[in-house]
């Protein structure tokens, strides 16, 4: 395998971890290093400035689209990414966007790929909500999606509650995390332990054809799970983490550098499965203690102000222990990227 | 061709010959014979149909958004708590202006739970912006259907068809659904106002603030009003296809002369015209008013049933609890300036049977100027004299 | 399509929300200076030139490299690059192979025989150096590219200087020194061997309008070594002088060098060519005050030289010296013990620091020497209206790098005097930390590790200790650097803007911030692998 520029294709300054790679010929580049990208939601929306879920929402769109020939439309739940993207008389979409309710985007896609369908057409459906609308309100009706394996692929922009309605618990806040409605009050530290869904592994135990997670900070890899989920038909599942500045408590921008830290902390294991079965992971690659990791996020500078609560920190680093043991993300990363092959650092499941 | 048809199966081949694109149904009493029906009549390979059974009905209406979103005609049929469950979608078909036909099984809503028909039901949804089509019979179930559709799709909004939950639906009576080349000369294909392309890709959906909600909202009820001239139109152009009458707005019986009327919806005014017969047997006035377009409601064809002087009796399906009944109001309010008497029945809660005796007795009270503002029809007051009575 | 008002909303809508006016900060493409560049005592701009290199564009990326230094092939194999100390990638794995680079692309234009661009339209002007070493050479090079003829005249019988005659053939081939002289001389440089200005006056009638003063410190400091009669003491430059002419001299099987500084080590290194089986190092002070380059050290270490350590000669003899142990005070100043012991010894080599040979200028007027160089403003000119001086000739750093920066400084400097202008000296760009950069993008790669010969063979002859990496691993090599402070174009900006609102200009073009949309939320500038993007107030709008 060689470049245009005729070199072998060994090692390129940046790997795959930038979002283009000048050394690399410009198809093997992201598709959001390309200037003819979708730009699915373009300029003008109404996010709050570093807005996770802007960034993902057009990075897996612009995927989808190239992966469909710009041959899909988009159903939407109701929430911040609704919320901001269309206040009336401006949308942002550049994509045909439908938007219903807050927890019925799974059926409604559902329906309109059973629409497209009918009316024979190669026109596919990605649907998207926050964790709110997926894990919470929608669940039902993603679970019937799911079961009946139709055409459509889901995704989950997780930022772990309602950020919309002013940062409230959902069933996709963790533990400790402070809320609106989980506030560390008293001898309070936040959220629960023990509570909230694993909408992922929900979403494998019904079998489907494919269910991933990703974060913002790894746009190779979102990428080549979005291409991968348009590859196949049914019904698929997309859990992508998208920190919120808001409610997250963090600058705007360190949103991109949060979500990272997330994954190499392995509080946020990030892995894609197949009919039930966990296919490959995304291994860490510079292991940080999840204090890293928390220690920027205003929702737990509770745990280190004004005492450091080491109970709390304790049991959040079992969290992200377990996560490594369960998913084998601590095996160590190849030492030579290539552009090429895949997204950096995965590896087999055995 | 008449046949002997219980009225779900006659709904359901009436919907099938409508060629529905999307079908998304999730199972209620007493709209299940319906929705199996379709079912049966998609696998046996005479509709062709993506025919989905959905976790809940807030999943059926939303797929049927979606689908109808897409471009494609959706049919989708409920009842009573199902209704109640998918309302935030049926709020949301409408606002959205998507042409989706859905059938109501009329039936109670709880607690305490009741699977009998009443209006409950639809009647909760009465000011959701949906065409409300009443059948008073299984013919007029299976002619409103072939309406709605055309109705539906040619002003781009949502249309339900209530027909009484097992009053009707488990019904067998001869009823002629008519043939597939009928339905396709009366209803043309599908060809939406708005629709998700990525050909020519728009958002749909968005939020709209208080600078222009209001409008929205006027535009839409101004939308919803048409159907006051759609459906006389439309109603005559399925009576030519058929050689034979279709039901429109409201259908006067015997009114003309009456100095009492009793106005209604659905299979009770049946029974109604039987009493009115009765009566005009004995010599006396009475006439009868079926509402068939509850929503819009026609005030003009109401008013200009009901004769200057004539008192009116309202029976009502459903109670508006604290007030008296929905259809009330409506009545009321066409008639208004009119200085008759006008009287709330309601009759027929929870599957209870409106009997002839019953409506003879009423009107007997009624001329004797015994009637209170809201009737209980066939109350007993036993029962209530006996609860009222305890201890708090 | 008949939009229904307020429900269906058309592409393109959003356009109309200016989202810019959110900003309290705005991102700006701001390149900054790599370390590299900054350090670098041949000014070259190392990240510049990599940059052209990691795309195999080595043409290009040697065309910028000799921009500053016309001896990429020598200083591939000389330079102690500084440039690498201070490259940033040395605090993720380990730094970036600049030199092995640098000496990948002068041996590949040798090979290829790419010649130095110029020279530049004449001007006339015509300049005498005095000295052809790397001051000089440099100097003479870059004064051609600007047009100007120039005469260099040098003691010696060849060219090079301290390069030639300083620097022992197992580090620097002559064929490499000869090739990439050769290529400054074709370039019309008029050189003159055996050409010892003894009379700086009398040149300068000559009708020269103006001159350079690049003399190497070519002899040896005598520092005071009490010795026998009988005792044989040489000093270093000496001995490396002659063994580069041919002529080594006999210096017996036992060899003490006395001294810590890279002359040393080199002498060192050459005494056990030259046969010797032992060769000691004898230092006042511990390794870690040693001024020698580590790397050499350890070359010299693995070819069997031995250091004593806080060591001074106190007195020659024949066959033997008297050291004296030493100790470190608080300030890491020796101070003697009175410990004196005795070592065996053939020769005493002296490698305690080195002269110019100045008496040249001895009564010059305006031209003042003072503690053995000559005195000079920050233009590098002496007193003298029209005379300059670089490299040893002048107080600072002595090594062939910084010589080769004086050439292509004072160079500058006559330039601007040959033309009557004031020498300007160029504002540097705010040099780029690793705090600013943003690591986490470059692949891992450890440093490519340049093969060397087996020590075995080493000791044996003068050949070429350290060899060049072939292309795949300069290649690898060059792409390991993070371009500190330089757009390299990885559309890191363009991908994690939330808005939308940066514009790809297209290869070579870098990229534009849509100021209409930017919200400012500085993801750009955090995610910019080489800190090329910073945040800046928003200007207040004038009202």
């Amino acid at each position: 395998m060689s470049t245009h520029l005729g070199m072998p294709l060994m090692y390129y300054q940046v790997g795959s971890f930038a979002v283009g790679n000048r050394l690399v010929d410009p198809d093997l580049r992201s598709e959001q290093a390309r200037p003819d990208r979708a730009a699915s939601l373009t300029k003008g929306h109404r996010a709050c400035r570093g807005c996770g879920e802007a960034l993902g929402a057009r990075y897996v769109l612009d995927t989808a689209m190239r992966a469909t020939g710009g041959r899909m439309v988009t159903v939407n739940a109701t929430g911040c990414l609704e919320v901001f993207s269309t206040p009336f008389p401006e949308t942002s979409w550049r994509v045909a966007w439908l938007h219903s309710l807050f927890g019925n985007a799974p059926a409604v896609a559902s329906g309109a790929a059973a629409g497209l369908r009918a009316l024979g057409t190669d026109v596919r459906v990605v649907a998207q909500g926050g964790d709110g609308g997926t894990v919470d309100i929608g669940l039902g009706c993603l679970s019937g999606m799911f079961e009946r394996d139709d055409d459509v692929l889901y995704v989950c922009y997780d930022n772990g509650g309602y950020m919309n309605t002013g940062v409230q618990r959902s069933g996709a806040t963790p533990p400790a995390a402070r809320t609106t409605t989980t506030q560390p009050v008293g001898h309070s530290y936040g959220h629960a332990f023990g509570q909230g869904k694993d909408a992922p592994r929900i979403a494998l135990a019904h079998e489907i054809p494919y269910v991933a997670t990703a974060t913002v900070a790894d746009l190779r890899d979102l990428e080549a799970k979005v291409e991968r989920a348009m590859s196949l038909r049914g019904a698929r599942y997309l859990h992508v983490l998208v920190p919120c500045p808001l409610g997250w408590g963090t600058a705007p921008h360190e949103t991109v550098r949060i979500a990272r830290l997330a994954t190499e902390s392995g509080f946020f294991p990030v892995f894609e499965g197949e009919r039930g079965r966990v296919t490959t992971v995304r291994r860490i690659r510079h292991r940080v203690p999840v204090e890293e990791y928390l220690r920027p996020q205003g929702r737990y500078a509770h745990l280190f102000t004004p005492h450091r609560r080491e109970d709390v920190l304790g049991r959040l680093q079992q969290i992200a222990d377990a996560n490594v043991e369960r998913y084998g993300l601590a095996a160590p990363a190849a030492a030579i990227s290539t552009a090429g092959g895949g997204p950096d650092g995965h590896g087999e499941v055995p | 061709m008449l046949r002997q048809r219980e009225g779900s199966a006659a709904v359901a081949l009436a919907v099938a010959r409508c060629r529905p694109q999307v079908v998304c149904a999730y199972p209620i009493s007493p709209q299940t014979h319906i929705v199996e029906e379709v079912s049966r009549l998609v696998a046996a390979g005479e509709l062709t149909c993506e025919f989905l059974t959905m976790d809940s009905e807030t999943s059926a209406m939303s797929g049927v958004i979606g689908a109808s979103a897409v471009g494609v005609r959706s049919w989708t049929a409920t009842a009573s708590q199902g209704l109640l469950h998918m309302s935030e979608a049926v709020h949301n078909a409408a606002g959205l202006g998507l042409p989706i036909v859905m059938t109501v099984a009329n039936r109670a809503i709880g607690a305490p739970i009741n699977i009998w028909n009443d209006h409950s039901d639809s009647m909760s949804q009465r000011d959701a912006g949906w065409v409300h089509l009443h059948a008073a019979s299984n013919q007029e179930a299976v002619d409103l259907h072939l309406q709605a559709f055309r109705l539906a799709e040619s002003l781009s909004v949502p249309v339900m068809v209530c027909m009484d939950g097992f009053v009707l639906t488990h019904a067998t009576e001869p009823v002629d659904v008519p043939e597939q080349g009928v339905v396709d000369a009366f209803l043309p294909p599908f060809v939406p106002r708005q629709r998700l392309d990525p050909e020519a890709p728009v958002s749909i959906g968005a939020m709209v603030g208080p600078e222009a909600f209001t409008e929205v909202r006027y535009l839409g009820d101004r939308q919803l009003r048409r159907a006051l001239e759609e459906v006389p139109r439309v109603a005559d152009e399925l009576a030519r296809h058929l050689g034979r009458h279709s039901a429109g707005l409201v259908q006067p019986y015997r009114t003309d002369d009456a100095d009492v009327v009793l106005v209604g919806l659905g299979s009770v005014m049946g029974t109604v015209r039987d009493v009115v017969d009765t009566e005009r047997d004995a010599g006396r006035r009475a006439g009868a008013l079926t509402v068939t377009t509850y929503r819009p409601f026609p005030a003009a064809a109401v008013a200009g049933a009901v004769p200057p002087g004539a008192r009116v009796l309202v029976i009502e399906r459903s109670l508006a609890p604290g007030s008296s009944g929905p259809v009330t109001a409506d009545v009321r309010e066409a008639l208004v300036g009119r200085d008759a008497a006008l009287h709330t029945v309601v009759a027929g809660l929870g599957g209870r049977p409106v009997t002839s005796r019953a409506l003879a007795e009423l009107l007997a009270r009624e001329r004797s100027g015994l009637l209170d503002g809201t009737t209980f029809l066939d109350l007993r007051s036993d029962v209530v004299a006996h609860e009222v009575g305890r201890p708090a | 399509m008949e939009l229904p008002y307020g429900i269906t909303l058309p592409v393109g809508s959003s356009l109309g929300n200016r989202t810019g006016a959110w900003r309290v900060e705005r991102p700006v493409y701001a390149d900054g200076r790599a370390p590299c560049g900054h350090a670098c005592p041949a000014h070259e701009d190392p990240q510049d030139w990599l940059y052209a290199a990691e795309e195999g564009d080595y043409r290009t990326a040697w065309t910028r490299l000799v921009a500053a230094n016309p001896f990429p092939a020598v200083m591939g194999r000389v330079c102690y690059h500084p440039c690498e100390t201070a490259c940033n990638r040395g605090r993720l794995d380990e730094a970036v192979g600049i030199n092995a680079v640098e000496r990948f692309l002068g041996d590949h234009a040798l090979t290829h025989g790419w010649d130095l661009p110029g020279p530049g339209p004449a001007t006339g002007r015509h300049v005498l150096v005095v000295g052809a070493g790397p001051t000089g050479l440099t100097a003479a090079y870059q004064l051609r590219r600007l047009g100007h003829e120039v005469t260099v005249r040098d003691a010696g019988h060849e060219p090079g200087g301290m390069m030639r005659y300083g620097i022992p053939t197992y580090r620097l081939p002559r064929d490499v020194l000869d090739a990439e002289i050769a290529r400054i001389v074709r370039l019309g440089v008029g050189l003159e061997q055996d050409s010892q200005v003894t009379d700086l006056d009398a040149a300068l009638e000559e009708g020269f309008d103006a001159t350079l003063l690049a003399v190497g410190a070519q002899l040896g400091h005598r520092a005071y070594v009490p010795a026998g009669e009988a005792a044989r003491v040489l000093d270093a430059v000496t001995l490396l002088h002659d063994v580069a002419e041919g002529a080594a001299p006999r210096i017996g099987r036992r060899v003490v060098v006395y001294g810590g500084g890279s002359t040393a080590v080199d002498a060192a290194r050459t005494v056990r060519r030259l046969g010797a089986e032992e060769s000691v190092i004898v230092y006042r002070r511990d390794r870690a005050h040693m001024p020698a380059h580590p790397a050499e050290l350890a070359e010299a270490l693995d070819e069997g030289v031995v250091v004593r350590w806080l060591t001074t000669v106190a007195r020659a003899e024949p066959g033997r010296l008297a050291v004296e142990r030493m100790e470190l005070d608080e300030a890491g100043f020796p101070q003697p013990t009175g410990e004196i012991e005795e070592l065996s010894a053939d020769a005493l080599v002296l490698a305690v620091g080195q002269d110019c040979d100045l008496a040249f200028l001895d009564g010059v007027a305006g031209v003042e020497v003072r503690d053995g160089v000559v005195q000079v403003d920050e233009f590098l000119r002496t007193g003298r209206a029209g005379v300059f001086a670089g490299g040893d000739t002048v107080p600072g750093q002595r090594s062939v790098t910084a010589a080769i920066g004086h050439g292509t400084r004072v160079a500058r400097f006559i330039d601007a005097w040959l033309r009557g202008r004031e020498p300007t000296v160029a504002a540097e760009l705010p040099v780029v930390d690793f705090e600013q950069l943003n690591p986490w993008y470059f692949a891992d790669a450890p440093h490519a590790v340049r093969p060397r010969l087996e020590a075995a063979r080493r000791v044996t002859g003068f050949e070429e200790v350290v060899q060049g990496l072939d292309e795949t691993t300069a290649l690898y090599e060059a792409r390991r650097c993070m371009s500190c402070g330089s757009c390299f174009e990885c559309d890191n900006c363009y991908g994690v803007c939330p808005d939308d609102a940066v514009v790809k200009l297209g290869p070579g073009l870098r990229f534009e911030i849509d100021y209409d949309y930017c919200k400012g939320c500085g993801l750009c500038a955090a995610e910019c692998p080489a800190g090329a993007i910073l945040m800046v107030p928003e200007p207040v709008p004038p009202s």
